[in-house]
């Protein structure tokens, strides 16, 4: 029985939203600022600690971020990062901490599926399209910008 | 024309549960047969613990009833998953007849409507219904991966791990007395973390529709017990009712019993488990005990699939009614 | 100081994520992808590295980074050999990074077991 377009479907629909729990969108942005913002705190801490070591500022940046990388992968393989994500929200979902997460919780979920087509093949699922969005978009603004700069 | 059969002849034998670590620790948790130490349950994969808890829920009703596999004629169950895979298994281990019972999360209810009206007819002397879902496989099916880190929607429901079993037959202390199958409804709900505000219309369609063919109240039964509507689907479905003039005060939700407020589960427990469990191992009991005299558990469905929601249809919902009363 | 603007423009990143997430449909996985191809037009219209000098880890952490480091590698690998430079630099300069996520992703994949 379809009532979707119905007046009787509108009045419902408009009810629902009236009843959801409103969400506190500021204790959300606060969380998710003083997650990001630690993660953050942490990797300049790491990168400052390499450039004292006398790495370049390039190499400073990536060895900073595989750090990162790593640490998330660890305490999603533990169980934690989940638990970060639920408080901290975007604040642990936007870091390159959270794409090591997006990456090893399909690897860990899907191995039951088998090494090759459950973990390896889904441990793409969220990262797959941050990938391809990303070399797209850079090839495709990179070139404009080159060609017409 | 949408019957509401009324049957004289069927009864509810025995009952029980298996239920998960998290429902163990809730309220509820002294009341199940079984609480599973940890959710994968000694076995390789999510998908096998919950066919695990099925087959042992399946295992108690015999030993509690002290029945032989050859002594039920049928088992109808169901689950959530793609293929039925959890009942379809469970039933592997089985020398009984098995039909596999799809109604999402009103499986159970379907199943016990069933096997019922199987009963009644006269064409089986003695089933056993019941439903099972789990919490990470379902969170696998429709959602994301466990171990991603995502704030969950305050609507969003938790998918209870239990599994729950009644065994119907031809005596009992607890008799089935009116069915109403349901019709599915759309009222172009598609927000899959909302499915409590889905599946209300469905509860009010099915309640509505076997209130009028009885010529009841709400207040003709001590309580009326919709499955996983959760907090938000039960305002939702006070609102209808209010509208059908219906309200009335003996109202629960069984997704609404299943987890303290302290274990922050937002909405409340889903599944096919959460009307299976709470009906085997709360419900029944206090029907037999005579705490309660006459129940109507109306459990609720979303029929939505994960290809469904990707392709942004809204959400199918459907309920089951059954109504079960305390003989003598 | 630099300790202060990497927490600071890092974690107003998030909040601005955040409010996204909760003001619209979004799913933290379209949030992603969102926020690098806007780092990758911020990037090829220049205006990244500055962000980078001012604010270190603050710019360097959230994902958009990532579509910094893929454009910045187009950009350089079509002054220095064309078309096929520009295929080459974008994954050439992320391999590190992208190749550290998927070496221990699949590690860990194949060590932890999900405990849901």
């Amino acid at each position: 029985m379809r009532e979707r377009e119905s007046p009787k479907a509108k009045r419902y629909a408009r009810l629902v939203e009236q009843e959801k729990p409103k969400i506190s969108l500021f204790s959300n942005v606060v969380r998710a600022f003083v997650t990001g913002g630690i993660i953050c705190l942490l990797g300049e801490t790491i990168r400052t600690y390499l450039l004292y070591l006398g790495l370049s500022q390039p190499l400073a940046g990536v060895w900073m971020s595989i750090s990162l990388i790593f640490l998330a992968s660890f305490l999603t393989g533990l169980g934690v990062y989940d638990e970060i994500g639920r408080f901290g929200g975007a604040g642990s979902a936007i870091p390159i901490t959270g794409f090591a997460n997006s990456i090893v919780a399909p690897a860990m979920e899907y191995r039951s599926e088998g090494a090759i087509l459950g973990l390896a093949a889904r441990l793409f699922i969220i990262a797959g399209p941050v990938i391809v969005y990303g070399l797209v978009s850079a090839t495709g603004f990179g070139l404009l910008r080159s060609v017409f700069r | 024309m949408n019957k509401t059969f009324l049957l004289n002849n069927v009864y509810v034998e025995e009952s029980a549960s298996v239920v998960g670590p998290l429902e163990g620790a809730g309220p509820l948790g002294d009341l199940f047969d079984v609480v599973i130490p940890d959710i994968i349950y000694g076995e390789s994969s999510f998908e096998k613990a919950e066919r695990k808890m099925l087959l042992e829920s399946l295992s108690l009703c015999l030993k509690k009833t002290n029945y032989k596999p050859e002594d039920i004629d049928l088992v109808l169950a169901g689950d959530l998953l793609n293929q039925l895979i959890s009942a379809n298994f469970a039933a592997r281990e089985l020398p009984i007849a098995f039909a596999g019972i799809f109604g999402a999360c009103s499986a159970f209810a379907l199943s016990v409507a069933l096997g019922s009206l199987l009963i009644e007819g006269g064409h089986f002397e003695r089933v056993i219904a019941g439903a099972c879902s789990h919490h990470e496989t379902a969170e696998r099916t429709f959602r994301f991966p466990t171990e991603l880190g995502v704030q969950r929607a305050p609507t969003a429901h938790w998918t209870m791990s239990g599994a729950g079993t009644v065994v119907l037959g031809k005596q009992g202390p607890v008799a089935v007395k009116e069915v109403t199958i349901g019709r599915v409804v759309d009222y172009g709900i598609k927000d899959a973390s909302n499915l409590g505000a889905a599946m209300a219309p469905a509860a009010f369609d099915t309640l509505n529709l076997h209130l009028t063919n009885l010529g009841k109240r709400p207040e003709d039964y001590d309580l009326i017990a919709t499955g996983d509507l959760g907090s938000i689907g039960q305002i939702c479905l006070k609102h209808l009712l209010g509208d059908a003039s219906l309200s009335s005060g003996n109202f629960t939700d069984c997704g609404l019993l299943v987890y303290s407020t302290a274990q922050d589960i937002h909405a409340g427990a889903s599944g096919c488990a959460a009307s299976a469990c709470v009906f085997a191992s709360y419900l029944y009991p206090l029907l037999t005990k005579g705490l309660l005299k006459k129940v109507l558990l109306i459990a609720t469905g979303a029929l939505f699939g994960q290809t469904t929601a990707q392709q942004k249809d809204s959400i199918p919902a459907v309920a089951h009614a059954v109504a079960f009363e305390k003989v003598g | 100081m630099n300790f202060f603007w990497a927490f600071i423009f890092g974690g107003a990143v998030c909040a601005i994520g955040q409010v996204i997430l909760d003001k619209t449909k979004m799913t933290q996985a379209d949030l992603m992808v969102v926020l690098v191809v806007f780092g990758s037009l911020i990037s090829a219209l220049g205006f990244y590295d500055p962000l980078v000098t001012r604010f270190g880890a603050g710019a360097m952490v959230p994902v958009s980074n990532f579509g910094h480091t893929l454009t910045q590698g187009v950009i350089i690998g079509y002054q220095e050999n064309g078309f096929l430079g520009a295929l080459e630099g974008g994954l050439g300069k992320a391999s590190a990074v992208l190749g550290a996520a998927i070496i221990f992703g699949f590690t860990m994949g194949l060590l932890f077991r999900p405990k849901g």
